[in-house]
């Protein structure tokens, strides 16, 4: 059973993986609103017309509100 | 028809009937007098047909067919009209974030913002206005994030398409700080969380038998510690400020505890780590400080609402003002005109200062200010003050006072004033803390001095075991929940509350104080008396097609002309009358000096109920066509829930009484038959402030429910302030509390389901107690394992968010009585 001291550590650091992604993600303001994004999936996207396609064409926004 | 005086005082009752009864636009279902477009949609106000017609014309239709799916009510919608030239101000533009492409970021805050489809439409906003590239919804806060070029639109018009959409907007600084508090909790959170879960895998190992192998027992308990430290240092560390800040103030509250119990578990298991025997309570504390941090953060996610609602930009006064300069007008900020200058407003304008009238007359609505549901009637020589509504005709005003010697702007800072210098409110469970501080320490002291004799490590073990136990988890967990699930709820329901303790000072009998204008009352005039035929009504109506006089539209409300029938030559007399021929038929409109100066006889009888009506403290009007005479009475009229809910209301209350800025006569008109100690009209908005504060000093538990400007800084001197839809921005910086939708049973709700939220309160507290003795005994008897203390402690906890989430606060609808929409 002298491997769990090698299991261990491994588990651990892949937890602390995941706790990374969960700061990135927070801090990226990805969690910070969340009840719009399963309304906005609601309803279907109608193709953009010519003069909207370019107004979008401006860069995205960077995830920060 | 002639309408009986009494029965038109209460305002008509809708109809609940089928779907086809219902408003084409909010859902809502129809008044006997709604609006009708030209396709026969029939919508329950203006507003709302307004709208439609807005989200039809921009090719938005499809709106409505995800409104169906969602089976849910609507909102009316009310197009406040405004102009919104405050949002191009050129200082308010630098709190925008500008981006490297030319196009700039804002955030506004949306009112009727209540539905899956109206992300739909928010966001569609670049569809339909040009300029516009980005519009992102925040469902949950209300808050629209719109990105926009300046150079090809300014933000006043998107504010405008917004506003016709049904959504009239605020401007709102970008928020950052209170964000990063946001993140920086959920990040503490998570890291608390994943340590947590760790941390009892390896104590899982030791209960189960690992301990007997010495290099197992020693590695999980090393593994154990070094994981449990970020979460105690770095997860932890809030309470740790919070328990300095109470020592340091002598104020104790719930953190206290918690540091002691989470400081006392983890250093004698550090020691106990080191010297490799003893018992450890690493899995305790990091689930204990896992679950305290969500208890805490989801009293934070819930507060935020409200308090962003709160946090609306002021705009009372307008902040730019046209300048007239000889022959040029130019604009300028209106906090920078100097007295002496003089400014125009156009009809439809706020008053952006203090002044005197040089030129012009019209009518001036000022009830946001003073509370007065009529509008004043102004001239040449007149005094109008800043934040007034100029309805009727331009004015050219000479300006004496501007930006913060206005008149609104010092009641806005008397309002900050009375908020600072209000005592806080002492919540429950603060109360209940510094008892249990003591009590803790004590019974640890008698267990180390007990078990002492016995034996000293022993004796220090126990002790230890005591303060992990009693840590008061549950405690902690109990109030932010039963207040979190409340706030949720009544968020939900278009009640925002700013925090749990306004729930808990809303929850205690008090003595309610009504503001009657816009609270009580629609707060503007409706038709209550006609003594013409119905055809008389149309015709007149008819005749006073796009009048924009505030009785003028009562009547049309009251009979919606139909187009068929037009008015001929229609000629507009000074002193709000007209005369014009509709049908072939002669009509002349106005007050009765206004019918004689043109020569109409006016019977005596006709005369006389007029006076009648002058004392019950309505205005009349008279219609005179072809030698009859007919009165057209107007004034403000109680709004359908009032009665009911202020019966209710009446349970829950020590005394209920009304304090308005209205004519007396009319206060007494309109409160006779409600359950009131007593109704005093003629406040002015300092009287309020004084009366209330004065009471609150007295010891007496004030709750003001209020709308306009003029009851914000008595708001914020009572113990609770409720702000009703449809209020001034001011309002809600005063209010605790701040209902969405109109009417007074909004406060019932919010007055219920705080007793409710109490309750739970107190139960939570009653468990976590409960448990928190089972424990005591257990250490005191020297059985307590850290074993049982990991099954104690979350069985606490558990019991503690089923008995929260159980709660019937803001579950149930109140059977509530339809509120008449009437617009």
């Amino acid at each position: 059973l002298t491997i769990i001291f090698l299991v261990l550590p491994i588990a651990v650091a892949i937890s602390a993986a995941a706790v990374l992604a969960f700061v990135w993600s927070t801090k990226s303001g990805q969690l910070d609103d969340l009840e719009t994004p399963p309304l906005r999936m609601l309803r279907d996207e109608t193709p953009l017309t010519d003069r909207e396609h370019r107004n979008a064409k401006a860069p995205r926004r960077r995830g920060r509100r | 028809m002639l309408f009986s005086l009494t029965s038109a005082l209460i305002p008509h009752v809708p109809r609940l009937d089928a779907a086809a009864e219902r408003c084409a636009h909010c859902g809502l279902s129809l008044p006997e007098r709604g609006a009708i477009d030209s396709e026969g949609k029939r919508f329950c106000c203006n507003g709302c047909s307004a709208v439609y017609a807005a989200i039809q014309g921009a090719g938005l239709g499809a709106f409505y067919d995800g409104r169906a799916l969602e089976g849910r009510d609507g909102v009316p919608a009310r197009p406040s009209g405004r102009r919104f030239a405050e949002l191009d101000d050129p200082e308010l533009a630098r709190t925008f974030e500008h981006h490297p492409d030319g196009s700039v970021s804002a955030v506004l805050q949306l009112e009727g913002v209540h539905c899956a489809a109206c992300v739909w439409l928010v966001e569609s906003l670049p569809r339909v206005v040009a300029g516009v590239r980005e519009a992102r919804l925040d469902f949950g806060r209300a808050t629209a994030t719109i990105r926009w070029s300046p150079s090809e639109i300014a933000l006043s018009a998107i504010a405008l398409s917004l506003d016709r959409l049904g959504y009239t907007p605020h401007a709102l600084g970008r928020g950052s700080f209170e964000q990063r508090a946001d993140r920086g909790l959920l990040v503490r959170l998570g890291v608390a969380g994943a340590i947590a879960g760790n941390v009892m895998l390896m104590s899982l190992a030791l209960y189960s038998g690992a301990a007997s192998d010495v290099s197992f027992a020693t590695y999980f308990r090393w593994g154990s510690f070094v994981l449990a430290l970020p979460s105690v240092v770095y997860c932890a560390g809030l309470f740790y400020r919070g328990a300095w800040a109470a020592l340091r103030t002598r104020t104790p509250n719930m953190d206290l505890p918690i540091s002691i119990g989470i400081s006392a578990g983890f250093v004698s298991g550090a020691v106990n780590t080191l010297r490799g025997s003893g018992e450890v309570f690493f899995d305790t504390i990091t689930t204990l400080i896992f679950l305290l941090l969500v208890g805490r953060w989801l009293g934070q996610r819930q507060q935020r609402r409200a308090a962003l609602a709160a946090d609306l930009a002021l705009a009372l006064a307008p902040s730019m003002a046209r300048v007239v300069e000889g022959s040029e007008r130019r604009d300028a900020r209106a906090d920078g005109v100097r007295a002496g200058a003089l400014v125009e407003v156009l009809p439809g304008e706020r008053i952006p200062v203090d002044g005197r009238i040089e030129t012009g007359d019209s009518a001036v609505d000022a009830r946001l200010l003073t509370g007065e549901s009529t509008p004043l009637e102004v001239k040449a020589g007149d005094r109008v003050y800043a934040g007034t509504e100029n309805l009727a005709g331009t004015l050219r005003i000479r300006a004496e006072h501007s930006g913060g010697e206005t008149r609104v702007a010092k009641l806005v800072a008397a309002m900050e004033r009375a908020q600072r210098e209000r005592a806080p409110i002492v919540r429950v469970a603060d109360r209940i803390a510094g008892h249990f501080v003591v009590a803790v320490l004590a019974l640890a002291a008698l267990t180390l001095a007990v078990w002492w004799r016995v034996d000293p490590a022993l004796a220090v073990d126990h002790a230890i075991a005591l303060l992990v136990v009693t840590c008061p988890c549950a405690l902690g967990m109990a109030t932010p929940l039963a207040v979190s699930v409340a706030l949720g709820r009544a968020a939900r329901r278009g009640i925002l509350v700013r925090g749990g303790e306004v729930l808990e000072a809303l929850a205690r009998p008090a003595r309610f104080v009504f503001d009657k204008t816009g609270t009580l009352t629609a707060g503007r005039p409706e038709l209550v008396e006609w003594t013409g035929s119905d055809e008389l009504g149309r015709r007149v109506s008819a005749a006073e097609r796009g009048c924009d006089h505030p009785l003028a539209r009562a009547f049309q409300r009251a009979f919606p002309a139909h187009d068929e029938l037009v008015a001929e030559s229609v000629e507009r007399l000074t002193g709000a009358g007209l005369r014009a021929t509709v049908e072939g038929r002669r009509l002349v409109v106005g007050t009765e000096e206004l019918l004689t100066s043109v020569g109409v006889d006016i019977p005596d009888d006709v005369l006389a109920r007029t006076r009648a009506h002058a004392t019950l403290g309505l205005t009349p009007v008279l219609v005179a066509e072809e030698g009859r005479v007919a009165i057209a009475a107007f004034g403000d009229t109680l709004r359908a829930d009032a009665a009911p809910a202020l019966d209710e209301l009446a349970k829950y209350a020590t005394s209920m009484s009304v304090l308005s800025g209205d004519h007396p006569l009319v206060v007494e008109r309109v409160c006779r038959d409600l359950p009131l100690v007593s109704a005093r009209g003629g406040a002015s908005p300092e009287g309020k402030l004084s009366e209330i504060a004065s009471r609150v000093r007295s010891g007496e538990r004030v709750v003001m429910v209020g709308d306009g400007v003029n009851d914000a800084a008595a708001m914020s001197a009572a113990s609770v302030g409720i702000a009703v839809h449809g209020g001034a921005e001011a309002s809600l910086l005063a209010a605790g509390v701040f209902s969405t939708e109109p009417g007074v049973w909004p406060v019932l709700e919010a007055v219920r389901g705080a007793r409710l939220t109490l309750r739970a309160i107190h139960r939570g507290l009653a468990f976590s107690l409960g448990y928190n003795l089972v424990g005591v005994v257990l250490a005191m008897a020297g059985v307590l394992s850290p074993l049982a203390a990991a099954i104690l402690m979350p069985l606490s906890s558990l019991t503690v968010v089923t008995s929260a989430l159980r709660s019937r606060a803001f579950a149930v609808p109140a059977v509530r009585p339809p509120i008449g929409v009437s617009r």
